[in-house]
């Protein structure tokens, strides 16, 4: 196990730094950059700013240096918790992002659990009553949240929220809530504004969820050891649930390699469209303001939950399933 | 057949030699039925198994009407994609009648009449007008348009009445007929899939094939760029792209990049599929065989291994369409894909895009129904393949 765990870290490393190399060269493919938008808003405002200033300015956060070398001192910063300096609101970007990322994480977070809860008895029943009308009818359903957009299964549902129960649901708190110290009030309150997000993002990656579990739980009841047990008279659901059941658990861990980046897309647009302050939100802005570094810091932070996620779902699947741990190398 | 000892033994059996030809096949011999199916060809068999699976059929005859629709929308609808009506700005949809006070007049739909109350920030109230009654013109001239923006044209299949109005689903905020605009939307939204699932069709065979057929550090190095893109979470990293996307481009280029962008995340998954088969079907004795005959890798990558698994390819393709449909969906609902004046569906969803659309002018969401639709009939079809494209299973 412990080879395993070393083995699956080592090569977390090279991934992280070939993350790294993408979003930098994402941070620089806008043409010019920040301080020439900058120059030509001062302009139109009326202030003018003279190209020595510009030079003083691009020298002080080093965009004088080739890029390379702007490369090594992003990464160099990015590994000591340095996550740049954002141009739009003239901070570090560490101190805008603060509970942000925790908010993401949450949700995130959440979502799964939430997909793990709604496909599991669906996916069960599915496959026991295979092209019954509930399978069918369950199918489509996970086919319909499959296609549906989650920006618009939003903004119906936060429509219906409002008639129906009156709720508000903008943002991920009630306002006076915002800048208090965490208390049990704040907690329901996020809650309850967690749930349309939650079902929302959680729509498109349950209906994958329940269709591998389906398959998966499929496959196993046509094994001979199921045949076996049914011949010696086990009742139905003892059998189902001590071996076929465990065996098809699988992808519930090993889905999260799939499932983490779609519930992290997904919150990203719910989140804008919502207007939750999540990551999600602030990647829109500073992406729609061309302010990069700021966009590069929430790209790789995006990244690096899906990667820590992926691992975690990988060591949890090594220690429940031997077949893996003991080849040693990592599948998937 | 009598066992000898019946006739008691002294009984010699008759010595008999048939005089009918003998027929060495005989007990092999196949009804005209069997033989149909076992002299047909691959791509024949996976035919008759598509055929059975009748919800892929109707999802693959849908998608091949609306491709056709998208071919010649501009003909199809009543208005013209840039045509305005500023009189009726975000009118209700227009219901469609035959029977006007109990007689049969044809297709026909209510005038409308407008009141605006100026209290409430100069909304405009709609009426329907049970007075006029405003007949629909079949075959007719309408707007001008440029066919494909080249051909001009003035044809339509059916226009509103000399004089009427005919919003079918409605109008949005600046006076545009939206059906008009959603037929029209769908040859950008509909191809846009295509074209990305080109870039990455060609790129994950090339990768996958290169990575497959070599193996060895070629293979882990494709492995590991492969798993390095999976982790990426996709609609972030759009976005982050077509943010990129310099905004001084024309409409067409802005197209392209867009599509360019979706397929360049997009292919590990074609990659894979095409290394993993390539992998087991190298050890072949018909790879073999080729290999000392002296052909190039190209050539039998090309030539000998990709048709074995063609099918497969083709209904992972069509899985993965979807997903870029929704994507340019999303990229442009958020302002971060295609923009104004291209009319895509995505495009379209844009003027939904606060709760007061949601409550008030819910046709402005009407879009999203041809994008459920396509998706679902995609996923359908891709579905029916993927049992079909293996058909000796």
């Amino acid at each position: 196990m412990f080879r395993y765990i070393v083995h699956r870290f080592m090569i977390m490393i090279p991934t992280l730094l070939a993350i790294t190399l993408i979003v930098f060269v994402i941070i620089q493919l806008p043409p010019g950059d920040f301080f020439e938008t900058m120059m030509n808003e001062m302009e139109s405002r009326g202030s003018s700013i003279t190209p020595e200033q510009l030079e003083a300015l691009r020298k002080q956060y080093g965009a004088d240096k080739p890029l390379w070398q702007q490369y090594i001192v992003w990464v160099w910063g990015l590994v000591q918790g340095d996550l740049g300096y954002s141009f739009e609101f003239e901070k570090p970007v560490a101190q805008i992002v603060g509970d942000r990322m925790w908010l993401s994480f949450i949700l995130s977070f959440t979502t799964i659990i939430f997909t793990w809860i709604v496909a599991f008895p669906i996916g069960v029943y599915s496959a026991t009553h295979q092209y019954s009308w509930g399978d069918h009818g369950l199918t489509f359903l996970g086919f319909l949240g499959l296609a549906t957009p989650n920006f618009l299964l939003a903004l119906v549902l936060v429509h219906f929220a409002n008639v129906w129960f009156g709720l508000s649901v903008g943002g991920l708190m009630d306002d006076k809530y915002i800048g208090q110290p965490w208390n049990w009030d704040k907690i329901v309150s996020i809650l309850q504004h967690l749930a349309i997000p939650v079902i929302v993002i959680g729509t498109s990656g349950t209906a994958g969820m329940i269709r591998r579990l389906r398959a998966n739980l499929l496959d196993e009841l046509q094994k001979q050891y199921v045949v076996t047990g049914r011949a010696k008279g086990l009742p139905p659901f003892k059998l189902l649930v001590k071996y076929p059941l465990r065996m098809s658990l699988n992808p519930f861990i090993s889905d999260i390699g799939n499932l983490l980046p779609e519930v992290i897309s997904g919150a990203v647009i719910v989140s804008v469209v919502l207007n939750l302050p999540t990551t999600g939100k602030m990647l829109y802005n500073a992406l729609l303001s061309q302010d990069m570094y700021l966009a590069g810091s929430f790209l790789i932070f995006l990244a690096l939950l899906t990667v820590i996620g992926v691992l975690l779902s990988d060591l949890a699947l090594a220690w429940l399933d031997p077949r893996i741990r003991l080849q040693g190398g990592a599948e998937k | 057949m009598t066992p000898p000892n019946d006739t008691g033994g002294s009984a010699k059996l008759e010595h008999f030699v048939s005089k009918t030809p003998f027929d060495p096949y005989s007990i092999e011999s196949v009804t005209p039925e069997q033989e149909r199916y076992y002299m047909a060809g691959q791509w024949r068999l996976m035919w008759w198994k598509l055929k059975r699976h009748k919800l892929a059929v109707w999802s693959g005859a849908l998608l091949l009407f609306m491709y056709f629709t998208a071919v010649i929308c501009e003909a199809l609808v009543p208005y013209d994609l840039n045509s305005r009506d500023s009189d009726h700005i975000l009118a209700p949809p227009q219901q469609v009648r035959l029977f006007h006070n109990g007689e049969f007049v044809g297709p026909y739909v209510y005038g409308l009449k407008v009141d605006i109350e100026e209290k409430r920030k100069r909304r405009r109230i709609y009426h329907t007008d049970r007075d006029k009654v405003q007949k629909l013109r079949f075959f007719c001239r309408g707007d001008a348009y440029h066919w494909w923006g080249l051909i001009e044209g003035r044809f339509h299949l059916f226009c509103p009445a000399k004089g009427g109005t005919l919003f079918l689903l409605g109008t949005d905020r600046l006076g545009h007929d939206v059906f008009s605009r959603i037929v029209v939307g769908a040859r950008v939204s509909l191809t846009i899939g295509l074209v990305g699932i080109t870039v990455s069709f060609v790129l994950g065979i090339v990768i996958g094939g290169l990575a497959g057929y070599y193996g060895g550090w070629v293979d882990s190095i494709v492995q590991r760029i492969i798993e390095v893109l999976r982790s990426l979470p996709a609609l972030p990293m759009w976005m982050a792209l077509s943010a990129a996307l310099p905004p001084k481009w024309s409409p067409l280029a802005i197209y392209f990049g867009i599509t360019i962008i979706l397929g360049l995340l997009d292919w590990t998954g074609l990659a894979r599929a095409v290394r993993s088969k390539l992998l087991a079907l190298r050890e072949e004795d018909f790879c073999t065989a080729a290999q000392l005959m002296g052909a190039r890798p190209r050539r039998i990558i090309g030539r000998h291994l990709l048709p074995s698994f063609t099918s497969h390819l083709i209904a992972s393709a069509t899985l993965s369409i979807p997903a870029m449909i929704l994507g340019e969906t999303a990229l442009s609902f958020l302002g971060l894909g295609l923009r104004k004046p291209i009319v895509s569906w995505g495009v379209l969803l844009t003027d939904a895009q606060d709760i007061n659309a949601v409550a008030l002018y819910p046709w402005l969401m009407i879009p999203v129904i041809p994008v459920i639709v396509t998706v679902l009939a995609f996923n359908f079809l891709g579905d029916g393949l993927r049992d079909a494209a293996d058909p000796y299973k």
